[in-house]
């Protein structure tokens, strides 16, 4: 029989590794943890001048798995295997990949679902608010750890592109390459507002108990599945929706009920409920707030170039046609600026059909872009 | 003098050889239409020039990407708003003026993006066209003009003498001129009679009030 592990383009069964860090960490909202968890995976091997390492930062609903299975017959790979592995876009034979679960993540780093160190019970509400900043502060913690003094490229999609942008900004000499793939430089009102609507769906639904169902023994089901359904239909662009289901009816007539009638509506039944199995209802809350906060040109009075001043690692930013989550536009403000701040910047504007979600996917015209700038990044380290 | 420039640039195109000897050591370029980089990765490995190429085409785009340019995405038809006035020594654009909606606004942006502009274009005006069109009565099909009337990205084409009339128009100063033949070389006669003789035109500008 194969194993997960024969297939020659993939990373097989990973195991993920957990870095403990005795802290205080002060985090940007003025609390701090006084220890936490980072949970993180490896794939590919650490060269001996430790400089062909390459972190992924990943997006609201990803976690450290991102390549490879956990165990031989798990029927998914991890949330980014299309991209990473052997011979893949992120190359597994050059680069050695290090993916860390962000803090307040579930099933991995320290979050809202683990123990409160002083108290043994669940943090729920207490876990603090965490930032992009914060999080690219307990990645360098990792990087450290690891023995690596330079990352070759820092890799991002969507909420991972802000920690890609962070990172340059805040530690402009611990990356030589950056990557931003379907990212915006701050969230729109239509954006924060997408992300309210999710966060009350959680919050005001009576299992939520004011974040402590752990406690209850229950889930904010209906909210978290809710804020999934919605997050979901933003991923999409309209075409991808117009394709998939038009408007075919799952039973083939109208009952003229309220019950799933239309192809989309048991579609977004199913994603919403799934994830509920899945994620965690306070970690989402956590990561849509991340999102709102982020916004490097703030300190600088809005101006995105002044932020970038300090950035030394070369940028490559991918958008994709059809995603209006964060649109092309909101990729060539990145662009303007870096090229404003003077800074080394390739953009590439990929035309596709799904929407924010084509990041995961792997279109010739993305593939190649990022195969091509990544075997650079590998040919300057000797990878 | 820049007739020889071929020998010395590596399998560089040659009118690519011939802006390269035009742009000063150090400068920042930008390259409106920048093909699969060659300009720019020449001028940074040569002349440790600094800048960014701007190219439409996806496959253009990762040819750029593999030989180490920066090249962004961009429609020149989109504009050129999101660049800051005289942010770059030298906007360069070869053989695209033709190509784009309103060459008299791109010329424009260009003065404004840069403290020099480097543009190259193919003569209408030379005497092959010329003859295609006023004698036999067909749309030439040359060397510096490879596609036919209805597969031709050429949209906005114009002779030396044209060209030179938008710029007097707009009071643009002409640093210099060179017109060659379409294996880019030059003669007396190219010179005398650029707008007969020459197949190719290259001009570098300067917007007249910062002279």
């Amino acid at each position: 029989m194969t194993t997960r592990a024969d297939n020659p383009s993939s990373v097989g069964v990973v195991e993920p590794q957990t870095l403990h860090v005795d802290g205080p960490m002060p985090l940007d909202c003025g609390k701090q943890l006084t220890q936490f968890d980072l949970v993180y995976e490896t794939y590919g091997t650490l060269n001996a001048d430790a400089t062909n390492a390459v972190l992924i930062c990943h997006a609201l609903s990803g976690n450290h798995h991102a390549a490879g299975y956990h165990r031989d017959d798990d029927t998914k790979p991890g949330w980014w295997d299309k991209c990473i592995g052997p011979g893949k876009m992120i190359d597994t034979n050059r680069f050695f990949v290090v993916s860390p679960a962000n803090l307040g993540g579930y099933n991995g780093s320290t979050g809202p679902g683990s123990a409160h160190p002083d108290t043994g019970r669940h943090y729920g509400p207490d876990f603090p608010v965490v930032t992009v900043a914060d999080w690219v502060r307990s990645q360098d913690i990792l990087r450290a750890a690891l023995g690596i003094e330079q990352w070759s490229a820092v890799i991002g999609g969507s909420l991972g592109g802000m920690q890609v942008m962070q990172w340059a900004i805040d530690f402009p000499n611990r990356l030589r390459h950056a990557v931003v793939i379907a990212a915006a430089p701050k969230l729109s009102a239509q954006n924060i507002a997408f992300n309210e609507i999710a966060r009350q769906a959680i919050v005001t639904d009576p299992e939520f108990h004011g974040g402590r169902y752990y406690e209850h023994d229950v889930v904010p089901r209906r909210g978290l599945m809710l804020a999934r359904m919605l997050g979901h239909i933003t991923y999409l662009s309209d075409e991808a929706m117009r394709a998939k289901f038009g408007r075919d009816l799952r039973d083939g007539r109208i009952s003229y009920g309220f019950d799933v009638e239309f192809q989309v509506e048991s579609y977004l039944r199913y994603q919403g409920a799934s994830f509920v199995d899945r994620f965690d209802a306070n970690t989402y809350l956590l990561m849509t707030k991340a999102l709102d906060y982020f916004d490097p040109a703030h300190a600088h009075g809005g101006d995105l170039a002044k932020a970038f001043a300090p950035v030394t690692a070369r940028f490559m930013v991918i958008s994709f046609t059809s995603d209006w989550r964060f649109a092309p536009a909101r990729s060539r403000e990145i662009v303007d600026a870096l090229v404003d701040a003077g800074k080394q910047v390739s953009y590439a504007e990929v035309t596709s059909d799904l929407g924010h979600d084509d990041f995961l996917l792997t279109m010739p015209h993305y593939v190649n872009t990022l195969r091509a700038y990544l075997d650079r990044a590998a040919r300057e380290i000797g990878a | 003098m820049n007739t020889q420039a071929t020998n010395s640039h590596d399998g560089l195109r040659d009118d690519l050889a011939l802006i390269s000897n035009w742009i000063t050591p150090g400068a920042r370029v930008l390259d409106l239409g920048c093909g699969d980089g060659a300009l720019l990765a020449h001028l940074q490995a040569h002349k440790q020039v600094t800048g960014y190429g701007l190219e439409i085409d996806p496959d253009n785009v990762i040819e750029c990407v593999a030989a180490g340019v920066n090249v962004l995405q961009l429609d020149l038809d989109a504009g050129l708003e999101q660049f800051e006035d005289n942010s770059f020594d030298f906007v360069v654009m070869s053989s695209a003026l033709q190509e784009v909606r309103r060459p008299d606004e791109l010329v424009d942006e260009m003065l404004r993006i840069g403290r020099d502009s480097i543009v190259t274009f193919p003569n209408f005006g030379h005497w092959k066209p010329r003859i295609s069109l006023g004698l036999r009565g067909l749309m030439p099909v040359s060397g510096s003009l490879p596609n036919r009337w209805y597969d031709t990205p050429n949209i906005h084409l114009c002779t030396v003498r044209d060209f030179e009339t938008l710029c007097r128009q707009k009071q643009v100063d002409i640093v210099r001129r060179h017109v060659v033949n379409h294996a880019h070389r030059s003669n007396i006669g190219m010179r005398t009679f650029p707008n007969l003789l020459g197949e190719i035109a290259l001009y570098q500008l300067r917007h007249h009030a910062t002279r």
